[in-house]
């Protein structure tokens, strides 16, 4: 009998331990599911809510929210050419000078530097991406714009200024302050996150082929210009729209030095202003909904372009990846 | 199989060549480092002009780091270094003086897997020319239809020189490494392992390319397959360990050799 | 032998002249680091003495402090680090061990790559309307939400590759004696993933510490002191942007302290996550 005993009486408490792990599975995985699945939740919330927030601007104003100038919340009459047409040439005037700073630093740190210089400069590189961006902000405000004030639009001014077609883009009174200032701080602070993927895409080049181009005798600019920038060419495309989302949507940075101002002018050396800056300088101050509104509504607008130029560079780096990965 | 005897017999008949053909490189007490590991050491070697040198032995005992040293290519990298001479026309191509580019121009080379750049055939092809030369529109045409004919591989692809070189097989995109080669015109063709990515089909293509090119380049092939040196080359040395065991016509290394570790390795005992 | 004496003359000049100028390029990038890093290290270590730290920020044109917006950054962080991390390690371990290379995974890591790079100030306006509009008022409980908004893609991505780089074998081993799934992960998989998912809740805090642009409209500010997240909480990024913003030399001082306050503890938790990440690549 007791032989009997010992036998069955292990069982069901093994068979209460199963089931107990079974519910300890169901539950543990379906909490890791409900958090995965937030993230997803989450971004369609954001873009709803931005939505809903700022249907009522676009339905007030319609197309002409897109189209106007004016910024009058005493009137309540609302149209967003102004910030958008600031976010668009700072975000312009960054990539223009991001985009070949940061081919050169990674030209530099994959063919040019030894490697005990490399490392160090790499981190250097990186600390910039590190820095908070209101610190590029305060240090443009106070820093910056007095030096090119005193020193670079002038000579802007008296230079470019005068040339016939492009000559109004470059011509107006020395403030410092100005989409043209913006657009040097955004180019500074996206300059880390292209460098970063260019250098880690141009290391994806397998080596054969780049020691085949040198086999055949070419140097080394030949060796990135024609074998190593083809082969990476979209995957270094889908950095450059990173940065482009990051210049897009940055908010302190530019808050500082563009001078808030809805006059729409075309001249990069006037006052501006940009989505994020907006929004960041007027929000709290809102004092109509319709006027709050229209600040929710730019913001949907910035979250749908940032969301798409986002896609698209994870897109581009995806596909050099699995071709390497091959 | 009877064609690849008769191919021996060739080279049978090429070993009167070897003796009489003036080397094209001659490389003396070759030592060869990585970091302080000496991975070549005394290497005593002389490749004859416009005749194929087939390099054997098992992984690691050096060969292919040889044929970099051939081209400089060990010069991408830091902590590598060779010293001794490899002499080609009176200079020390080890020399710091040498210009590499120019020495590439004229030692070239082919690597284990197929390295098409991601261009079109004909840019593939026209890349390596327009480094050294200046070449009119329509002399470029005649030097790639011409280098792609050498590497039996125009009538292939002459349809199709303005697509990606990507979209080949892999024994074409091979053959078309091959043709780059050529096109710049060199006098030697390094070749490391060229067919151990292919089919035996392309295999057997690229072995009867190297018996035909070897009439105007001086061939210098890396081989794991013994049949394959024995059906291409002239002159085979055997490697081990980083030294020259030895070396010699294909005929003799194969059916006479020296040393006991070379007989041991070509019958397959160890390797 | 075909080569060109003059053509081979000008490679090799369009070789020194790409190469020198790819070398400028990054001087020129190492320039505005100096510059920058300089320019917050000369301006903000004069203004720093130990009424930071006791005393509270000034009316304006008075001296004063950083406490309260020390004190309200701090909980902050810490309430976005306890709303964010579990919820982004629990994230990263369904990508990692239960989604088996499904679709709706893939979707899941895209778009949390995405909202990784997302304005911030977008996240500021959803917390807005998520928690500050039903509420009635602004706090700190919506200023937490907003930077554990942000906090969380960065944990999630972690997680996931840490978990995803641990051998299956290890999986297999704990399975094999018997040990149901979720034990397997808790038992196993976190303790060997610790170092990966630690460094990443670091990098998190990092770039939650400067952010300033959510903090606008959630915490917003508060003059006096409350370390209570049901108040308007202040912190140092909008305390710097409204002194920074300000006419007064005092508020300016104060505003160049907390950034250089704010640069150094950012910079060192960044450096020392990418120490440790590079150390275990």
């Amino acid at each position: 009998m007791s032989a009997a005993v010992q036998q069955t009486v292990p069982l069901p408490a093994a068979r209460r331990r199963r089931a107990g792990a079974r519910v300890g599975d169901t539950v543990f995985g379906a909490l890791a599911r409900a958090a995965a699945l937030l993230v997803l939740v989450l971004l369609g919330l954001t873009a709803l809510s931005m939505l809903w927030g700022g249907w009522p601007a676009f339905r007030t104003f319609g197309w002409h929210f897109f189209a106007g100038t004016e910024w009058d919340p005493v009137t309540r009459r609302f149209a967003a050419l102004v910030p958008i047409y600031g976010t668009l040439v700072t975000s312009a005037i960054a990539m223009v000078i991001a985009v070949p700073v940061s081919f050169g630093i990674a030209v530099f740190l994959t063919e040019v530097a030894p490697r005990w210089l490399a490392g160090p400069v790499a981190a250097a590189i990186e600390l910039l991406a590190g820095v908070p961006s209101i610190i590029y902000g305060m240090w443009g405000l106070f820093v910056f714009v007095p030096f090119m004030a005193d020193h670079v639009d002038p000579w802007i001014d008296a230079s470019l200024g005068t040339l016939p077609l492009i000559g109004p883009l470059f011509s107006g009174p020395p403030l410092g302050i100005g989409m043209l200032t913006a657009g040097i701080i955004l180019a500074i602070m996206v300059v880390p996150f292209v460098s970063a993927v260019m250098r880690d895409v141009f290391a994806l080049v397998p080596p054969p082929l780049r020691e085949s181009a040198f086999a055949l005798g070419a140097t080394r600019w030949e060796v990135v210009r024609r074998v190593v920038l083809p082969y990476t060419r979209t995957a270094v495309v889908g950095g450059i729209f990173l940065g482009l989302g990051r210049a897009l949507g940055e908010t302190m940075a530019v808050t500082f030095v563009l001078g808030n101002a809805h006059d729409f002018a075309i001249s990069l050396l006037a006052p501006g202003n940009s989505i994020a800056a907006a929004i960041a300088n007027e929000f709290t101050e809102a004092d109509s909904d319709i006027y709050r509104q229209s600040l929710i509504a730019l913001g949907f607008v910035l979250f749908i372009v940032t969301f798409a130029v986002l896609a698209v560079a994870k897109l581009m780096l995806l596909r050099l990846a699995r071709q390497a990965g091959r | 199989m009877a064609e690849a005897e008769a191919r021996i017999s060739t080279s049978l008949t090429g070993t009167a060549a070897l003796e009489e053909s003036a080397p094209q490189i001659a490389i003396r007490n070759l030592d060869f480092f990585y970091g302080s590991n000496r991975a070549l050491k005394g290497i005593n070697l002389s490749l004859p002009a416009r005749q194929v040198t087939a390099m054997i032995g098992p992984s690691g005992c050096g060969k292919s780091t040889l044929l970099r040293v051939l081209n400089r290519m060990y010069d991408l990298y830091p902590n590598q270094r060779a010293t001794g001479e490899v002499m080609m026309e009176g200079r020390n191509l080890l020399d710091a003086s040498i210009d590499l580019n120019e020495l590439r121009s004229r030692i070239g080379m082919v690597f284990q897997k197929p390295t098409p750049f991601p261009m079109s055939v004909y840019d593939n092809i026209a890349f390596g020319v327009k480094l050294h030369e200046r070449l009119s529109k329509s002399a470029m045409d005649e030097r790639v239809e011409w280098s792609l004919a050498r590497a039996a591989l125009w009538e292939e692809v002459k349809d199709r020189l303005g697509s990606s070189a990507m979209g080949l097989s892999g024994g074409q995109q091979q053959r078309l490494c091959i043709a780059r080669t050529i096109a710049v015109r060199p006098e030697v063709i390094l070749l490391d392992e060229p067919t151990s990515a292919l089919d035996p089909i392309s295999t057997l293509k690229i072995e009867e390319l190297i018996d035909e090119l070897k009439r105007d380049f001086t061939i210098v092939i890396v081989t794991h397959n013994m049949q394959q040196a024995a059906r291409c080359a002239d002159q085979v040395a055997f490697f081990y360990l980083g030294e020259l065991v030895e070396a010699g016509s294909a005929t003799q290394m194969f059916t006479a050799p020296r040393e006991r570790r070379t007989q041991d390795y070509i019958t397959g005992r160890f390797g | 032998m075909a080569y060109s004496r003059a053509l081979h003359r000008r490679r090799q000049a369009t070789n020194v002249i790409g190469l020198g100028v790819a070398t400028l390029a990054t001087l020129f990038g190492l320039v505005w680091l100096v510059w920058i890093l300089g320019t917050t290290l000369y301006k903000g270590a004069g203004a720093i003495d130990m009424r930071l730290f006791t005393q509270m920020t000034p009316p304006p044109g008075e001296d004063g402090g950083l406490l309260n917006a020390i004190v309200g950054s701090t909980v902050m962080i810490v309430l976005a680090v306890a709303f964010g991390t579990p919820v982004g390690v629990m994230a990263g371990t369904w990508l990692a061990e239960y989604a088996h290379g499904r679709a709706i995974a893939e979707a899941i890591r895209f778009i949390n790559d995405i909202l990784l790079s997302a304005p911030s100030i977008v996240i500021g306006l959803f917390v807005y309307a998520l928690v500050v509009q039903p509420s009635g008022h602004f706090s700190g409980w919506a200023g937490a939400v907003a930077l554990a908004m942000l906090l969380l893609p960065v944990v999630v991505r972690t997680s996931d590759e840490t978990m995803r780089l641990i051998p299956g074998t290890l999986r297999e081993a704990a399975l094999a004696l018997g040990a149901p799934k979720w034990r397997m992960v808790t038992s196993v998989i976190w303790p060997a993933a610790r170092t990966g998912i630690l460094t990443g809740i670091l990098l998190a805090i990092a770039r939650i510490s400067g952010e300033t642009a959510p903090l606008l409209f959630t915490a917003l500010n508060n003059q006096y002191w409350t370390a209570n997240p049901g108040n308007p909480l202040a912190n140092l990024p909008v305390v710097i942007f409204q002194f920074a913003l300000s006419p007064y030399d005092q508020w300016h001082r104060l505003a160049w302290a907390g950034a250089l306050l704010m640069t150094v503890l950012v910079l060192m938790l960044s450096v020392s996550a990418r120490a440790a990440l590079g150390r275990r690549k």
